[in-house]
């Protein structure tokens, strides 16, 4: 999440420029700014060259997964126009990014230097002839196991990002290789911008083409659809089918009714943004440091309620920027947020709660884990079924965010919390109906549901806002009073 | 508001866009004409919401020390404890100085103030002696005249001017960003009791109409806002100053070097080569109020060239100079005077020649509770 208020303002400006083009340019258009914007968002990285290596990365997986899902058939019919245009203008924008170092230092754009053309277009040359020798390969192996293979590819990129000593381990190798300090390889190293939501993107793809979901899109559809720039850094994770539809249909909503609709999403987003969680942020926010000064009950509640409003205002600020801004270039992006802490069970707050990543985990871990558990003979009962799908999928979730023994520990808080609901539910239900004609007691019910919910829901953010197990415990206890 | 099926005409947008101008340009003028720092920074959150903070806001790194520094002195002082109402018997004593009293480097309770109020001192009629720590990291005495001049409104019973060479010295008077943004009150303080400063320094800062806007206005205002909030981490956890696990200690040894300021050489310094008047003022400015100063404590080094220099801010020539000239002056306009320039050991001190360890504090604090006694009629109680 770096977009910070000047880049909220490029991108608007940039909306005003995509107004006056031409339509048959804006797709064009959407698919240049979103590969420029990738390569101008990622931070430096104290690896050398490491910055723009993993954005380029990027682009090459997505090209991998649109052929995989696209072209690796049989029948598929040469590659169309547009799609060679879209290769070239990839690789020509590639190149376009190298020359940023070419600049004079007071007007770079990029927060890192990038290697020389050169070798760029020297290794992208190896790349293309490795993959053709690949794919060769590829053809003649059973395409369910290759969709499957590509899966788990991205989920080993991905643990070796977010697992703390395999992250460093990679920092090391790649500072060994390039020459820098060894000793100071750290998993920071590896801050690769976005890689969270476009793995989930591809693998859903890739899920979505293995069932047969997937619908045909071309080349420039597709790099648009996983590098969409309003979406990158913080999501929402679209639908590929949804966004094309949008693509193909750009103009379907009128300018000004876009800019009525964005602009208003963009000034609430940057309100709940920079406004209420940056200030929340300034010692409002239980921190590691914050949590081990408290020497008050009172105060140590205070900073976990700070740390939830924070969470929520700083993401769902985030989704709103992206969702304004996707509506000034005609893309309706899907709804991340829908006042989850006025939930009154947890299964609601999942269902408002960063949407798109729970319909996610539910679209390719909870359902297909728990049809395939349904159809295990013997059959095991409804609730190992429930709550091994719960706890799977909620674990999942937690590992999203980090590979760290908290994130773990998040995730099954809230795999449990969902399966006690389900149980709950499940057994009061009839009991809650007849409280359908007892308004008075039907709306104390829910205030009780939403008062568990809400500090369920707070208290679970102990082990996500600090970093390890002893002083999440630690913490939890002086909030229950036992260990001020 | 739901807007996701709403549809808007440009002439619709245009007259939000219009109205929303509007509105603008009508609340920044009405804030440059209703709204000062002076009057919002009397409305605070702490000794309220929060409790008062036990000494003055100061810091640059908010996120660490939950403490930042700003300007509006109001606000300065309604987030400090003084604010509080004063209790039927309550002795009020303020401390005023720089950033050895403000506590560099201490948690509160090891701060002079946090050491005094330990000692539960009272007097004979039974009033219970509160310290108050106002001191501000600053080396001038104008600093301290324009916080006393607030502070004064807080009913002090006896006020305890701690003070060092430096923040004597004539160019550091109105070196600091709160005497330039306090321009108006400053000025007042100049002509008032005739000060030998100048009242058309070009760092004071005086805004114009649009810089009293909400616009103009909105550092300021972010400073003030930020101090209210930082309140709740405050009343968690009770920090107010990063203190790291290591800093640099004071220097023991020195070159050949007896500058003192711009001053490169030994000279003979007269009282006019120092900030009296700012004394005098002080003492003036507090009326009945009795005001006991304190020549703080220094480091004094034993290391190589220690005998050209006490330590790294101070040569012998200049210190030994002004030590004579404040007892000259202060018998001469019969102040209240205390020396404790020797009293605390080396190693006590921490990174410089006047910032003091806990126990360094102790030492002093026990100083001055037998000299404050006589002062105030007390005695020292409850040890």
């Amino acid at each position: 999440m770096s977009a910070g208020l000047a880049t909220v303002a490029i991108f608007a400006a940039l909306a005003i420029v995509y107004a006056w083009l031409p339509p048959r340019w804006r797709p064009t258009f959407l698919l240049i700014v979103s590969v420029l914007a990738i390569y101008a968002l990622q931070p430096f990285s104290n690896l050398r060259f490491a910055a723009y290596s993993l954005q380029t990365l990027t682009i090459l997986l997505t090209l991998a997964t649109w052929w995989l899902t696209q072209r690796l058939v049989a029948d598929a019919p040469p590659l169309a126009r547009q799609d060679r245009l879209t290769l070239l203008l990839l690789l020509g924008l590639m190149l376009l990014v190298t020359s940023d170092r070419l600049l004079p230092v007071t007007v770079r754009l990029l927060p890192y230097r990038p290697p020389q053309a050169g070798w760029v277009l020297l290794i992208l040359a190896g790349t293309a002839v490795l993959s053709l020798l690949l794919a060769h390969r590829l053809r003649r192996l059973p395409y369910r196991h290759v969709l499957t293979g590509a899966m788990l590819s991205l989920v080993v990129i991905f643990v070796l990002l977010k697992w703390p000593p395999a992250a460093t381990a990679v920092a090391t190798l790649w500072r060994s290789l390039t020459g820098e300090q060894v000793a100071l390889a750290a998993p920071s190293d590896l801050a690769w911008l976005g890689f969270s939501y476009v793995a989930f993107r591809l693998i859903h793809t890739l899920r979505d083409r293995q069932t047969g979901l997937l619908p045909a899109c071309t080349l420039p559809e597709f790099v648009t659809y996983v590098l969409f720039f309003p979406a990158y850094t913080a999501g929402p994770i679209d639908r590929l089918e949804r966004f094309v539809g949008d693509v193909r249909a750009l103009d379907a909503v009128p300018t000004a009714t876009r800019w009525g609709q964005g602009g208003w999403r963009i000034a609430v987003g940057l309100f709940k943004k920079f406004v209420i969680a940056d200030s929340l942020a300034l010692g409002l926010s239980l921190t590691a440091v914050s949590a081990q000064q408290a020497t008050s009950i009172a105060g140590l509640w205070l900073l976990l309620y700070g740390y939830a409003f924070r969470l929520y205002f700083d993401f769902s600020g985030y989704s709103d920027i992206a969702i304004g801004l996707g509506l000034l270039f005609g893309i309706r992006l899907p709804e991340n947020f829908r006042a989850p802490y006025l939930k009154s069970n947890l299964t609601s707050f999942w269902q408002s709660w960063h949407i798109t990543l729970s319909d996610w985990a539910r679209f390719y871990i909870f359902t297909p884990l728990s049809r395939s558990l349904l159809r295990r003979k013997p059959r095991p009962s409804n609730e190992i079924i429930l709550l091994t799908a719960h706890l799977s999928t909620m674990l999942v979730i937690g590992l999203w965010h980090g590979i760290t023994a908290n994130f773990v520990i998040w995730g099954l808080w809230h795999g449990v919390g969902l399966f006690v609901h389900k149980q709950w539910a499940d057994r009061t239900r009839r009991w809650v109906r007849t409280l359908a004609d007892k308004p008075g007691q039907k709306q104390a019910w829910s205030l009780v549901g939403w008062f568990i919910t809400f500090h369920y829901v707070v208290l679970g953010w102990v082990w996500f806002a600090l970093p390890t197990v002893p002083l999440a415990w630690q913490t939890l206890a002086k909030l229950m009073g036992t260990a001020v | 508001m739901n807007t996701s099926t709403q549809t808007y005409t440009w002439r619709f947008l245009l007259r939000v866009l219009l109205k929303t101008a509007l509105l603008f340009v009508a609340i920044n003028l009405l804030f440059a004409t209703a709204a000062t720092p002076e009057s919002y920074g009397r409305l605070s959150l702490y000794n309220r919401l929060w409790p008062g903070r036990d000494r003055l806001p100061y810091g640059e790194n908010p996120a660490e020390s939950y403490n930042l520094s700003l300007n509006n002195l109001p606000a300065m002082l309604a987030s400090h404890r003084l604010a509080q109402p004063k209790a039927a018997d309550e002795f009020r004593v303020l401390l005023l100085g720089d950033s050895a009293v403000w506590g560099w480097l201490l948690p509160n309770e090891d701060t002079l103030a946090g050491q005094l109020n330990q000692m539960n001192l009272r007097r004979a009629d039974g009033r219970s002696l509160t310290f108050y720590n106002l001191g501000y990291p600053i080396l001038s005495l104008s600093k301290d005249l324009l916080l006393l001049d607030e502070a004064l409104a807080y009913q002090p019973d006896l006020i305890v001017w701690l003070v060092t060479l430096d923040s004597l010295a004539p160019a550091q008077q109105l070196n600091h960003p709160l005497l330039w943004h306090n321009a108006p009150r400053t000025r007042e303080l100049i002509q008032t009791f005739q000060l030998p400063l100048d009242a058309a320094d070009g760092r004071f800062v005086t805004p114009t109409f649009w810089q009293q806007t909400l616009v103009g206005q909105r550092q300021a205002l972010a400073n003030w806002l930020r101090l209210q909030q930082l309140g709740a981490a405050w009343q968690a956890t009770g920090v107010d100053q990063f203190i790291p696990a290591e800093f640099t200690p004071r220097a023991t040894d020195f070159e050949v070097d007896e500058s003192w300021q711009e001053i490169a050489t030994a000279v003979p310094l007269t009282a006019a080569d120092l900030a009296f008047p700012m004394l005098a003022a002080g003492v003036q400015m507090a009326g009945d109020v009795p005001v006991l100063i304190v020549n703080e404590p220094i480091f004094v080094s034993d290391g190589q060239n220690s005998d050209l220099r006490y330590n790294a801010w101070y040569p012998r020539w200049a210190y030994d100079q002004y030590r004579e000239l404040l007892a000259e002056t202060a018998a001469a306009h019969h102040w209240t005077y205390l020396d404790l320039w020797h009293l605390v050991p080396g190693e006590q001190f921490t990174d410089s020649p006047v910032h003091l360890t806990a126990v360094g504090n102790q030492l002093l604090a026990n100083e001055l509770a037998d000299s404050i006694a006589p002062e105030t009629s007390s005695f020292r109680g409850n040890e």
